[in-house]
């Protein structure tokens, strides 16, 4: 499904991205796990089309297309979704209104029929009874006043009914409760599926615990250092991420935090 | 130039639609003031004397001030000296008699313009539930409904009209709310004003339709100064909107009216406008100097006049819809959104004086500056002496489209009771790329992310405009109709 080769990025004069290399096929779990500053995040905002990064080398495939190539709203509708780190708040728009915005815009991308407020509460209800959300929160502008642990559902809400085939999780564990981590990720189990691939930028493995990866890849310095099964997080923890730098060939400047 | 950039360009910079000019006859008086030209215009309008010594002592009146320098100069706009003596003070159509009894006489010209405009101002295809009073230049050429409105007694006429039908209720409440002494611009319109509407809902009569006027400016260097007069009696309610738009022309045009409304006990008026005179082109040529004095005066008890605005147009706004809280438990209420584009200017808030015990009021302002838009806020809340009770809040928000445009803040606190409650919140922001990334990760197109952001800034000012006109002002916008207005 997805085929990353040799990315290469920088912002200014900052090469974060020094040549990644990633497979990831439909039905799999990828957890990408590394300390701050590794890339993670800018891995994820590049495969979701942010602006600001420039790509210098490699290319990206997703289901055959030139990935890279595509607007943001593109890839999108072609099924890459990104569940932010920080989600943004937008006054005076109702959650409702704006994740239905959402789902007509891909719908009508795919020549499917626009939902009406009806046929689209339907489909909420559904959803968030799923992951235990008060229904209030659509009524109420987007993440605007939500408690960390609500925005983050939110995010998982959006992915529930958007449906991707490609979702890519950025550091969707950060700022959880226990209780808020066990219900995110219980939500993220039910989307797992033969059909979709679902992509997992965490610092930490305990969300590893609840969603177990099949497979595991740690970046360091913008590189993938080291790739393995779920076990792998587990050593990670038991070891911290300089077990790895330790037994990399000598490069300056990486620090970890 | 980023692809953010690119969008909002495309947004503001849209066509302005409205800018045709119609082609018809016109009796226009020569250009320049003096005493004859206002003895020249309450002539051509039949006027009673009384109506002739008011304008002519507004006149007087407003001549130390020219003299004397004192056109306003604290606002925060900046244009040229106007030549008060190179405008012309009375344009109207040509007809074949004095005003038009039925549609049948209107000039077929005139009735294609304001079709061409949206507004077909023959009842059959009229939206049901909204009567037209259409002020072309400087007179009144069509009001509609006027015999239905009045089975319930509801006076709904043009300012000329009430004159000589109604003389004893003008003479009662003209200029009682806003004295030709108010201001300078108040005072030229006193003097020289030729037309504008008239309404008056007699006691516990529910308005069952919208009243609203339409005006247009079409001929060259005139300048429109009408004067609408809107009394609510006891227990009455009205809503009223007005629309407005004009050619577009390279040279500046002036207009200054003056809106006075009065609400007696438990009466209600609720006054919506959508400001799109034309705004000037990129550079900032040509355009309307929108000079406007609009209050209204809680009179009686339990009163309530609430105020919204939607200001796309003129190159220059000047303009404070306010409200005087005299009655007791009266309420005052300003909800207000403002554009501006390109070069143009806008300094335009409210005042808010709480006069009677228990009085409330309510501002919100959302302000939007897009290109090298400047955009003010200027409000007052004076709490009086007498003013146990009273409270208001205030809410002030600035969006910024880029950053060649400016967003300012004056808000003024005067209060003499300690009983008071005021509060006052203001942020400014601007469109984030954050904001529109995350629109776009979902499916969204940038168009519809920056529409549904500016959109969502102003909803608490949409939300209370009638159906119609929330449609009309977000199509302004460009923004798309979000569900829940209305």
């Amino acid at each position: 499904m997805l085929e990353v080769k040799n990315l290469q990025a920088r912002v200014e004069n900052n090469h974060i991205l020094q040549g990644i290399n990633l497979t990831v096929n439909a039905g799999e779990v990828h957890a990408i796990m590394g300390p701050n500053g590794s890339g993670k995040s800018t891995l994820a905002h590049i495969l979701a089309g942010r602006e600001g990064y420039e790509v210098t080398a490699g290319e990206v495939t997703y289901e055959g297309k030139d990935l890279l190539a595509m607007m943001p709203e593109q890839r999108a509708r072609e099924g890459v979704f990104l569940a932010f780190q920080y989600p943004v708040e937008i006054a005076g728009v109702s959650n409702n209104y704006f994740l239905r915005a959402a789902l007509n815009a891909i719908r009508k991308y795919h020549g499917m029929d626009e939902l009406d407020a009806m046929d689209f509460l339907k489909v909420v209800r559904e959803k968030m009874k799923m992951l235990e959300m008060d229904e209030s929160l659509m009524n109420r502008p987007v993440n605007e006043g939500f408690s960390g642990g609500e925005k983050k559902r939110n995010e998982i809400l959006q992915m529930a009914v958007l449906e991707p085939k490609l979702a890519i999780l950025d550091e969707t564990d950060s700022g959880l409760d226990i209780d808020s981590l066990r219900t995110v990720a219980e939500g993220i189990n039910k989307l797992r599926s033969p059909e979709r691939a679902i992509i997992l930028v965490t610092h930490y493995q305990r969300l590893l615990s609840y969603v177990v990866p099949d497979f595991v890849h740690v970046l360091s310095d913008g590189r993938i250092v080291k790739s393995g099964g779920k076990d792998l997080a587990h050593e990670l923890e038991l070891k911290g991420y300089g077990w790895l730098e330790q037994g990399e060939p000598a490069k300056s400047g990486v620090s970890v935090r | 130039m980023s692809r953010e950039a690119e969008a909002i360009e495309a947004l503001v910079n849209r066509e302005y639609k409205w800018g045709f000019v119609t082609e018809i006859e016109a009796d226009t008086v020569p250009h320049g003031l003096n005493e004859d030209t206002i003895r020249l215009i309450s002539d051509k309008k039949r006027e009673p004397e009384f109506m002739l010594e008011w304008r002519l002592n507004a006149y007087r009146h407003w001549l130390t001030l020219e003299q004397s320098q004192a056109e306003p100069k604290w606002a925060n706009v900046h244009y040229p000296p106007i030549d008060y003596q190179s405008i012309a003070y009375y344009s109207a159509p040509k007809t074949k008699k004095d005003g038009p009894k039925s549609l049948d006489e209107v000039d077929p010209e005139l009735l294609k313009t304001y079709e061409k405009l949206g507004i077909p101002l023959r009842e059959r295809e009229l939206l049901s539930g909204v009567a037209v009073d259409a002020v072309f230049d400087s007179v009144s050429v069509a009001t509609t409904f006027r015999e239905k409105l009045g089975e319930l007694g509801i006076i709904f006429c043009s300012f000329s009209e009430a004159v000589q039908e109604h003389p004893e209720l003008v003479k009662k409440y003209l200029g009682s709310v806003v004295p030709h002494t108010d201001n300078f611009f108040a005072a030229l319109n006193a003097a020289v004003f030729t037309d504008g509407s008239f309404c008056y809902i007699p006691k516990g009569v529910r308005c069952p339709m919208e009243l609203s006027t339409y005006f247009r400016i079409n001929a060259k260097n005139t300048g429109q100064f009408e004067r609408t007069l809107i009394i609510a009696d006891e227990g009455s309610y009205v809503s009223y909107l007005e629309g407005c738009t004009a050619p577009m022309r390279d040279e500046n045009q002036l207009h200054a009216a003056v809106v006075e409304l009065i609400a007696h006990d438990d009466a209600t008026i609720k006054y919506s406008t959508v400001q799109n005179w034309y705004p000037g082109d990129k550079e900032g040529k040509g355009g309307i100097y929108n000079f406007v004095t609009k209050r209204g005066k809680c009179l009686g008890r339990n009163s309530k006049i609430s105020w919204t605005q939607v200001e796309t147009g003129s190159a220059i706004t000047w303009k404070y819809p306010s409200c005087i809280l005299q009655g007791d438990n009266s309420v005052g209420e300003f909800y207000s959104v403002a554009l501006t584009n390109n070069y143009q200017q806008a300094d335009t808030g409210t005042k808010m004086i709480h006069i009677g015990k228990n009085t409330r009021s309510t501002i919100v302002s959302k302000g939007i500056s897009a290109g090298h838009g400047q955009n003010t806020y200027r409000g007052l809340v004076k709490i009086l002496k007498g003013a146990t009770g009273a409270r208001n809040f205030s809410q002030c928000d600035s969006l910024l489209l880029g950053d060649k445009c400016g967003a300012h803040t004056f808000p003024y606190l005067e209060v003499k009771n300690s009983t008071a409650q005021v509060e006052h919140e203001a942020t400014t922001s601007k469109i984030g790329e954050d904001q529109i990334f995350y629109f776009r990760q979902r499916g969204l197109s940038m168009d519809d992310a920056i529409s549904m952001i500016v959109n969502g800034f102003c909803k608490l000012v949409f939300r209370e405009l009638p159906m119609e006109f929330a449609v009309e002002a977000q199509k302004l916008l460009g923004v798309s109709l979000e569900g829940s207005v209305g």
